[in-house]
């Protein structure tokens, strides 16, 4: 049956093409459920399969387990392998689920534009769609390097073309040009990783990752690996495309760009990291170090946003630093032949990847709302949204909760790993390490804290008080088909922050039968508090409803007055006295002001203003790497500029240079240098 | 659950006795030892006041944040029982069940649309997230000691952890002491009894509550108090080797006179400047991290 599947799926895409309008996201949703549906089988067979995990104390299992399902489709050319292992299976079953709810919220989403776009571009975005899925599945299954390599291209291309929904918009347009570049230069880097592969006397497929390793130097190819898949993961400091790319897509599309297709390159780590037979401790010590810059820096540059959906891009960015630490003390976990950091480290990172898809995607589907509601998405514009739109307010709280790892939400979960595993990390190794990995402990914990500003902020500036500017308030596009989407997810958020033994157990079965930490010979379980934190979960939200309850009950027979808030004694205030999200980030942005680079552009009171008129505040934040980045392509710019004089046009010049580099050649050979 | 209990208990003349205190250190007689609850009791009776700015959020974050705080008292251990709901890292929940209550208490301000609100509602923020990092240390700094990863073994082994135990155990009264202070906005950082909106930050934020919800919050910032005091207490009670009896007292005592030494250092420290504010919350994360390397120096190349 799998060799018609594919031919199957790539005919019925390009259907969409041709399909009348009315019945084109019908047939698109259907086509993606049916993608969903014989892809997640497989995976769900995979991933579920039991395992003996004793880190959890389950109870002793079958050892036997699938090792992989592979798919063999013989084409003309020959034949593409598709393997699933429990790796894959993993994000498999993780990008079906975010791209079938991206494609349920569409619809209410993309219904605006139904009078601006032509039936054409509809089409093409959601082709680009569904190839987006099949190159995202095509990317997890390809184990052969050259056909890999096309999988990712696919993405890649199939993404930008997401991006260009707005194609009128200049911005658009460059940010999309822009993240196209950028993912080629990941792209050359992730070619030249299998090219060494390949030359070190292996094949070019990840399948020959292990045997090349072996015998040569690990931390050299893995970090070539590692910086290719980070452009696509958006670590720091490739991560420039991000916060532009994901504001300037369409909502459901950052969703499914942040929540799943970055996590393509988390993937990647995890399939090299799998390969990787020695070096440990330093590619440790440099996802470690990496992933600390990109988690704190990351939700600095949130802090200052203005733009809600930049504010979760650079989330995302923090995310992944987080994702990034878990890696990092895994692999010093199997550096120092301690399997609890190994199983603490890669469990929790794997979670927070399943976790972030969930939540982000939420909050992203959420600031579309605000956005199509609005027709804005800056942050100082709105205020007040809760009222007109009760139902999208309340899921972006709930997912402004969970992102922040509070309890008893999923977050949590991943982040309570990590943390734990730190801690243990403290005396596992040298006093070197103790100071490291305390220093991770401090970075967590000024993430957490900087999650709760950054939201706190996103969500209390745009939901809660008074609308700052007079905004054209559509509250009635928020249609049933967009929340439904949204309530799936916050279901399976609370579904794991609940009982996270469900997730965790299959994930680390993952864990186990990839990276082999071992079984656990000191006695550090922690399946009690998984148990028990999901207990306080309970406790937490029973209180809350006795509370409120009794609340009520003892409220409900006197009279409440309400009046306007209190003004401290001043009655004639504006909503534009309000605070602001740059008022609210002051304080930060003045602490962190080196990294931040604030451009205030004041025109205040002159000297000799007797009468003050008009004054003016700008408030701008740059990403200090974006200008680094741009620093650097001018300097090639000239370089190139330089270069350029060869090209004279001329046609005998042409013919010299030809002469000439036959000679060399020559001469290269003759000395027998090549 | 026994801590949690008698934390409660000394909740009855913990905030009286801080009263108390001050008002003797200023001349004052004072009133009575349960005036503070009188009044809290009072609240809940009364009917309430509602901005129309206000949403659900509003009336949801009183019953969070004293939900929150219940459920970290229920993590609190006490000295030589058993812990029924203490594990592995119960700690990172302590910090992350306040954490809730705060971002809740955050967007109740938020809420109300004031400018003087979101004023502190931002400085609250700032100051907890700079606060956490000294908590996490400290607890790093124990558990590395110890060798334990649950608050209930974590504080009894760390006593007999030797004469090392004096050193840090005196950094850590200190920092907890400290963190208390800010995490309740008390004297250094905050003061409850100031009288200008512009400086406030824990008073500017329920500006707007009344009725029934300030006296949830009211009760809430009381039982916040006897927490840290009982993580306070922990260190100090001598853990498996004494009797339930005494230890019960001298929980007591602990709690009596923390809170004592909160009144004296209210009525004898000023306030500080706001701007200053940050870098004195730094300083707790920076001798936290001092008291870590010292333990290091001490259990890994002394004893060697």
């Amino acid at each position: 049956m799998e060799q018609y599947f594919i031919p199957a799926a790539v005919f019925c895409s390009f259907l969409i093409l041709v399909i009348p309008g009315k019945v084109r996201f019908y047939y698109t949703l259907s086509l993606i459920l049916f993608i969903t549906l014989v892809t997640s089988i497989p995976a769900a067979l995979q991933f579920f399969s039991p395992l003996n995990v004793t880190y959890l104390r389950l109870e002793p299992g079958l050892t036997a387990s699938l090792t992989s399902t592979n798919w063999i489709f013989k084409g003309y050319l020959g034949e593409l392998r598709f393997t699933i292992d429990r790796l894959s299976s993993f994000f498999i079953l993780v990008t079906n689920f975010t791209v079938l709810t991206g494609m349920l919220y569409s619809r209410g989403y993309l219904k605006a534009y139904e009078n601006t776009k032509n039936p054409a571009q509809f089409a093409l975005h959601y082709f680009s769609y569904v190839w987006l899925h099949l190159s995202m599945l095509a990317v997890l299954t390809l184990r052969d390097g050259l056909a890999f390599l096309i999988a990712w291209e696919l993405m890649a291309v199939s993404s930008f073309m997401l991006i260009l929904f707005e194609a009128e918009k200049r911005s658009t347009l460059k940010t999309a040009v822009n993240y196209l570049v950028q993912m080629h230069i990941g792209f050359v880097m992730l070619l030249f990783a299998f090219l060494i592969t390949e030359a070190g006397g292996g094949q070019m497929s990840f399948d020959a990752l292990p045997a090349y390793f072996a015998s040569h130097s690990n931390t050299g190819l893995f970090l070539l690996f590692f910086a290719g898949f980070a452009v696509k993961a958006g670590f720091i400091p490739f991560h420039t495309w991000l916060p532009e790319a994901h504001p300037a897509a369409p909502s459901h599309v950052s969703g499914v760009m942040s929540g799943v297709m970055i996590k393509m390159g988390i993937y990647g780590i995890f399939r090299v990291l799998i390969s990787v037979q020695s070096d440990w401790y330093t590619i440790g010590l440099v996802l470690l170090a990496i992933s600390a810059l990109t988690g704190l820096l990351g939700i600095l540059f949130s802090i200052v946003q203005k733009d809600i959906k930049k504010i979760l891009a650079y989330s995302t960015i923090e995310n992944i630093g987080i994702i990034g630490l878990g890696m990092g003390l895994g692999s010093i976990g199997l550096a120092l032949h301690n399997p609890a950091l190994t199983f603490l480290g890669f469990t929790g990172s794997l979670l927070h990847v399943l976790n972030h898809s969930l939540f982000k995607s939420l909050l992203f589907y959420g600031s579309g709302s605000v956005y199509r509601a609005t027709h804005t998405r800056n942050i100082e514009e709105l205020g007040g949204l809760i009222h007109q739109m009760p139902r999208t307010a309340g899921l972006f709280l709930f997912g402004s909760v969970a992102i922040c790892a509070l309890p008893p939400l999923n977050g949590f979960i991943s982040e309570f790993l990590l943390y734990i595993g730190f801690f243990k990390g403290l005396s596992a190794g040298n006093e070197y390490l103790s100071i490291l990995f305390l220093f991770t402990i401090l970075t967590l914990t000024l993430i957490g804290g900087l999650a709760i500003f950054s939201f706190s902020r996103a969500f209390g500036i745009s939901f809660l008080g008074t609308p700052r500017k007079e905004i054209h308030l559509q509250p009635e596009t928020i249609t049933r088909d967009m929340i439904f989407p949204q309530i799936l997810i916050a279901m399976f958020i609370l579904g794991i922050g609940l009982m996270p033994m469900a997730a965790i157990a299959p994930i680390a079965n993952l864990v186990e039968s990839q990276f082999h930490p071992g079984p656990a010979t000191d006695g550090f379980f922690f399946g009690d508090a998984l148990n028990k934190i999901s207990l306080f979960g309970l406790i937490l939200i029973v209180l809350v409803t006795c509370i409120l309850y009794l609340r009520a009950s003892l409220i409900k027979n006197r009279q409440a007055v309400y009046g306007p808030t209190w003004g401290c004694g001043y009655t004639g205030g504006t909503p534009r006295q309000q605070y602001t999200g740059a008022s609210f980030a002051e304080n930060i942005s003045e602490l962190a002001q080196p990294v931040l680079q604030n451009i205030q552009e004041l025109r205040a009171i002159a000297a000799d203003d007797v009468f003050p008129h008009k004054r003016s505040l700008h408030l701008r934040t740059i990403d200090i790497f974006s200008v680094a980045l741009g620093k650097l392509t001018d300097l090639s710019w000239l370089v190139l500029k330089r270069l350029a004089r060869l090209q004279t046009g001329n046609i005998r010049h042409y013919i010299l240079y030809a002469f000439i580099f036959i000679l060399v050649i020559f001469v290269l050979l003759y000395l027998k240098l090549i | 659950m026994t801590g949690a209990l008698l934390a409660i208990l000394s909740a009855v003349f913990f905030p009286g006795i801080i009263l108390r205190v001050k008002s003797i250190a200023s001349g004052r007689k004072g009133p009575g030892i349960l005036q503070p609850w009188k009044n809290i009791i009072l609240l809940f009776r009364k009917s309430s006041v509602f901005s129309t700015t206000t949403s659900f959020i509003f009336r949801l974050a009183p019953a969070v944040y004293f939900a929150t705080i219940c459920c970290a008292l229920m993590l609190l251990p006490f000295p030589g029982m058993p812990s029924v709901l203490g594990f592995k890292g119960d700690f990172i929940l302590f910090a992350y069940l306040l954490a809730l209550g705060k971002l809740l208490f955050i967007l109740g301000a938020l809420d109300t649309g004031s400018s003087f609100e979101g004023m502190g509602a931002s400085r609250e923020a700032l100051y907890s997230m700079l606060t956490e990092p000294a908590f996490f240390i400290l607890l790093g700094t124990l558990s590395l000691l110890s060798g334990q990863f649950s608050m209930q073994t974590i504080f009894p082994d760390f006593q007999f952890a030797g004469e090392f135990s004096l050193i840090t155990g005196g950094i850590a009264i200190y920092l907890l002491v400290q963190i208390a202070m800010i995490e309740n906005s008390r004297m250094p950082v905050d003061d409850p009894k100031t009288h200008l909106e512009l400086t406030m930050v824990h008073e500017v934020m329920i500006l707007d509550y009344s009725g029934v919800d300030l006296a949830l919050i009211q009760t809430a910032t009381n039982l916040k108090f006897v927490l840290y005091g009982g993580l306070i207490a922990n260190l100090i009670l001598p853990g498996e080797g004494g009797w339930l009896a005494t230890n019960v007292m001298l929980f007591f005592v602990v709690q009596a006179g923390f809170a004592a030494a909160i009144g004296l250092m209210e009525s004898f420290r000023a306030r500080k400047k706001l701007a200053k504010n940050p870098q004195f919350i730094v300083t707790l994360s920076s001798i936290a991290l001092l008291g870590f390397i010292l333990v290091l120096l001490l259990t890994r190349n002394l004893i060697r």
